[in-house]
C-alpha cells in the first residue's frame, strides 16, 4: 500500500502537477490561436513573440511596484501588473491590425498572405522585445514560493517520497480556469460573443445581419491579447522568462489548437493538456515511479525514459503529424467557434 | 425608395451588370425577372454592399448609399436574402433569428454582466418575436434544431424569417420561393403582401416562378445581359418583344414556355 502511495506521489510531483500547470499555459495560448484562426481566418505566427513582448511589460510593472514597495501579500506582484501588460498588448495588436492586417482584409487577401504578414509582425515584435528587455533570462516570481514543501509533506504523511506544490502552479491553474470560464460565458451568453460566433460561422450572413465586422475584429484582438499576456505571465512565473523560449512555445500552441480542432475553444483546452501531458510523460524518467511498484529484480537497467527532455518538442511535433495524418480536423472538428 | 443609376459591375472582362438604371417605388412589391445569368443576383449584391460597383450609383431615399458596408445598410433598414440560403449552421434556428435585431443591450459587457435582468427581459422579448416568426412560417417545430441540419426549403424560409425580425424599410428577396413547395410558396406570398401592407416594407423580389410574380408583384422589371430591358405590369412584360428575344436568345426556348408562359 505504502508503495503504491509513494509511486502516486512521485507521479503527482513530477508529471501530474507540472503537467496541469504547463497544460493550462498551453491551453491559454492555443485558445488565442484558435480564436484568431476562426475569426480573422489565419494562423497567427506572432503569437509567441507578442506574448513575450506583453510579459516584458508585466515584468516592468512588477519591478515598478516592487520599487514602490507595493506587494500582493503571498501572491506574486506580477498579478497586479497584469492590467498594464494587457493594456499595452491590446493597443499593440490594434495598432498592428490597423497598420498591417486591415489592408489585407480590405483587399480580401488569401490566408497565406496573412500568415506571412504575421511573420513580419513577429520579427518586428521580437526586435522590440530584445531592445526593451534583452534576450536574457528574467525571474520575476515573488510572493510565497511553496504551498506545500517536500519536507513538510514527508513529515505529514510519513511517506518516503515528497511532494511539492508551488504557488505559481496553483495560480496558473486557477487563473486559467477563471479565464476559460469567462471566455465561454462571453462566447455563449452575451450578444457580442454570439456575434463573434456568427461572424466565424458565416461572414457574409453576419454582415447582412447587421453585425459590425470592425467591432468583431476589435474584440477578437482584445481577447486574444488578454489570453497572450495571461499565458506569458503564468509561464514566466512558473518557469522563467526568456523571449526565445516564448517563441518556441509556438509549436505546442499550434499543436494543441490543431489536435483539439482549429477553431474550437474546447478543443484548444483539451489539446493543451494532451500536449502537455504527452511531453511530460514521454520525457519523464519513469524509473523512480516503477521502483516503488516492481520488485528490484524486475527493474530494467535504464532510466525508463522514452526520450530525453531535450526532445520534448519532438513529441509535440510527432503528435501534430499523427493528428494531421489521421484526423486533420482534430478531436472536436474545428473551423467555427 | 431605391434608385440605381447606370450601375456597372465587371468581373475581369465580363460585364455582369452593364449599365443598369432602375427605380423602386416606396411601398411597392417590385418583381425582378430575367434569364439565368442576367445579373439579377449581382445587382442585389452591389446594392446590398456585398460587392463594390465598378461604376454607377445607388440611392436610398435620396441618400447616396453606394459602397456602404452591409452592416451600415442594415442599420438604414436595407435587408436582403441569399439565393443560396446562408445560415449560422452551429446555432439553432431560433438563435439564427435572434441574431438579427440590432442594438441589443447584451452587446456591451457592462450590461451583459451587471444588468442581467434587463438583458434577459429583452432577450425573452426577442425570443418571443422569433417564435412568432417561426410559427408564421410554419417551421416552429424545428426551432431548436441546428440550422446546419434543416432542409434546403426550410433554410429558404429561415432566410425570409430573418427579414421579419427587425423593422426593415426595403427588403431584397433573391428567389425565396425556389425549392419550396406550392403550399408554402403561397404562405410566403401572403407573408410578403402582409408585411408590405401592415409594416410598409418595400420589396424587390427575384423569382423565376411567373405565377408567383404575377400574383404579388407590380411593377415587374426584366433584366438581361446586365441591362434593364423593360418595366411594367407582368402582362406588358410578357408582350414585350425584347423580353421574348432575351429569353429565346439564351437558347432556352422551353424556358419561355415555362416561365413567361404562352406569349
Ligand atoms: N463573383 C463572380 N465572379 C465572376 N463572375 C461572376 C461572379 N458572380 C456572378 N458572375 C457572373 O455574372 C453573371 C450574372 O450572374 P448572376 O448571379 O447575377 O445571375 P442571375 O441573374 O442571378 O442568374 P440566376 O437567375 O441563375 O440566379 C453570370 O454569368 C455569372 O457567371
Ligand atoms: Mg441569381
Amino acid at each position: 500500500m505504502e508503495n503504491i502511495l509513494n509511486a502516486l506521489v512521485v507521479l503527482a510531483n513530477f508529471v501530474l502537477i507540472p503537467g496541469l500547470a504547463y497544460g493550462s499555459q498551453i491551453a491559454l495560448g492555443a485558445l488565442g490561436i484558435t480564436l484568431i484562426y476562426s475569426i480573422l481566418r489565419f494562423a497567427h505566427f506572432a503569437h509567441g513573440d507578442i506574448m513575450a513582448f506583453g510579459t516584458a511589460f508585466v515584468i516592468f510593472g512588477t519591478w515598478g511596484l516592487q520599487y514602490l514597495g507595493i506587494s500582493f501579500g503571498p501572491l506574486p506582484t506580477a498579478l497586479l501588473a497584469l492590467p498594464l501588460g494587457i493594456a499595452v498588448i491590446i493597443l499593440y495588436l490594434l495598432t498592428a491590425d490597423r497598420l498591417v492586417y486591415r489592408f489585407y482584409r480590405r483587399v480580401k487577401a488569401k490566408p497565406m498572405i496573412f500568415v506571412m504578414a504575421s511573420l513580419g509582425v513577429m520579427f518586428v515584435t521580437n526586435g522590440l522585445t530584445r531592445l526593451l528587455i534583452g534576450p536574457g533570462e528574467r525571474r520575476f516570481d515573488d510572493g510565497q514560493r511553496f504551498i506545500i514543501g517536500v519536507r513538510d509533506f514527508r513529515e505529514w504523511t510519513g511517506l518516503a517520497e515528497g511532494l511539492a506544490l508551488r504557488g505559481s502552479q496553483v495560480i496558473t491553474v486557477v487563473v486559467a480556469l477563471i479565464a476559460m470560464g469567462l471566455l465561454f460565458w462571453f462566447l455563449n451568453r452575451t450578444k457580442s460573443g454570439k456575434s463573434m460566433r456568427a461572424y466565424s460561422d458565416n461572414e457574409d450572413l453576419a454582415l447582412l445581419s447587421g453585425i459590425n465586422p470592425d467591432r468583431v475584429v476589435w474584440i477578437t484582438w482584445a481577447i486574444a491579447g488578454t489570453l497572450m499576456v495571461l499565458a506569458g505571465t503564468l509561464y514566466g512565473l512558473d518557469k522563467s522568462y526568456r523571449p526565445f523560449t516564448y517563441f518556441m512555445l509556438l509549436l505546442p500552441f499550434f499543436a494543441a489548437a490543431i489536435v483539439g480542432g482549429l477553431g474550437s475553444p474546447i478543443g484548444a483546452i483539451v489539446g493543451g493538456y494532451i500536449v502537455a501531458f504527452a511531453e511530460m510523460g514521454i520525457t519523464y524518467a519513469w524509473r523512480r515511479f516503477f521502483s516503488h511498484l516492481l520488485p528490484d529484480e524486475w527493474m530494467p537497467a535504464g532510466l525508463m525514459q522514452v526520450l530525453p527532455v531535450d526532445y520534448k518538442f519532438a513529441v509535440t511535433f510527432g503528435i501534430l503529424v499523427v493528428v494531421l495524418i489521421f484526423r486533420p480536423t482534430g478531436i472536436f472538428r474545428g473551423k467555427t467557434l | 425608395m431605391i434608385r440605381v443609376e447606370d450601375l456597372h459591375k465587371h468581373f475581369g472582362g465580363f460585364h455582369a451588370v452593364d449599365g443598369a438604371s432602375l427605380e423602386i417605388a416606396e411601398g411597392s412589391i417590385t418583381g425582378l425577372i430575367g434569364p439565368n445569368g442576367a445579373g439579377k443576383t449581382t445587382l442585389f449584391n452591389v446594392i446590398a454592399g456585398v460587392l463594390p460597383p465598378t461604376s454607377g450609383k445607388v440611392f436610398m431615399a435620396g441618400e447616396d448609399i453606394t459602397g456602404l458596408a452591409p452592416h451600415e445598410l442594415f442599420a438604414k433598414g436595407l435587408l436582403r436574402t441569399f439565393q443560396i440560403a446562408h445560415e449560422f449552421h452551429s446555432m439553432t434556428v431560433r438563435e439564427n433569428l435572434m441574431m438579427v435585431p440590432p442594438r441589443q443591450s447584451g452587446e456591451d459587457l457592462w450590461s451583459a454582466w451587471f444588468q442581467r435582468k434587463r438583458v434577459r427581459l429583452e432577450e425573452e422579448e426577442i425570443r418571443r418575436r422569433a417564435d412568432d416568426v417561426l410559427k408564421f412560417l410554419t417551421i416552429d417545430h424545428i426551432a431548436d434544431q441546428k440550422a446546419g441540419q434543416i432542409s434546403g426549403g426550410q433554410k429558404k424560409l429561415l432566410e425570409l424569417g430573418r427579414t421579419m425580425m427587425t423593422d426593415a424599410k426595403v427588403v431584397f428577396l433573391d428567389e425565396v420561393g425556389a425549392g419550396v413547395n406550392r403550399t408554402l410558396l403561397n404562405t410566403i406570398a401572403d407573408a410578403i403582401v402582409r408585411l408590405n401592407q401592415e409594416r410598409g416594407y418595400t420589396f424587390v423580389v427575384i423569382e423565376h416562378d411567373m405565377d408567383f410574380i404575377g400574383r404579388i408583384c407590380n411593377p415587374v422589371i426584366c433584366m438581361a445581359e446586365g441591362k434593364v430591358l423593360a418595366e411594367g405590369t407582368l402582362d406588358e412584360i410578357k408582350a414585350n418583344e425584347q423580353v421574348i428575344e432575351a429569353y429565346l436568345g439564351t437558347g432556352l426556348k422551353n424556358k419561355v414556355v415555362k416561365e413567361v408562359g404562352h406569349v
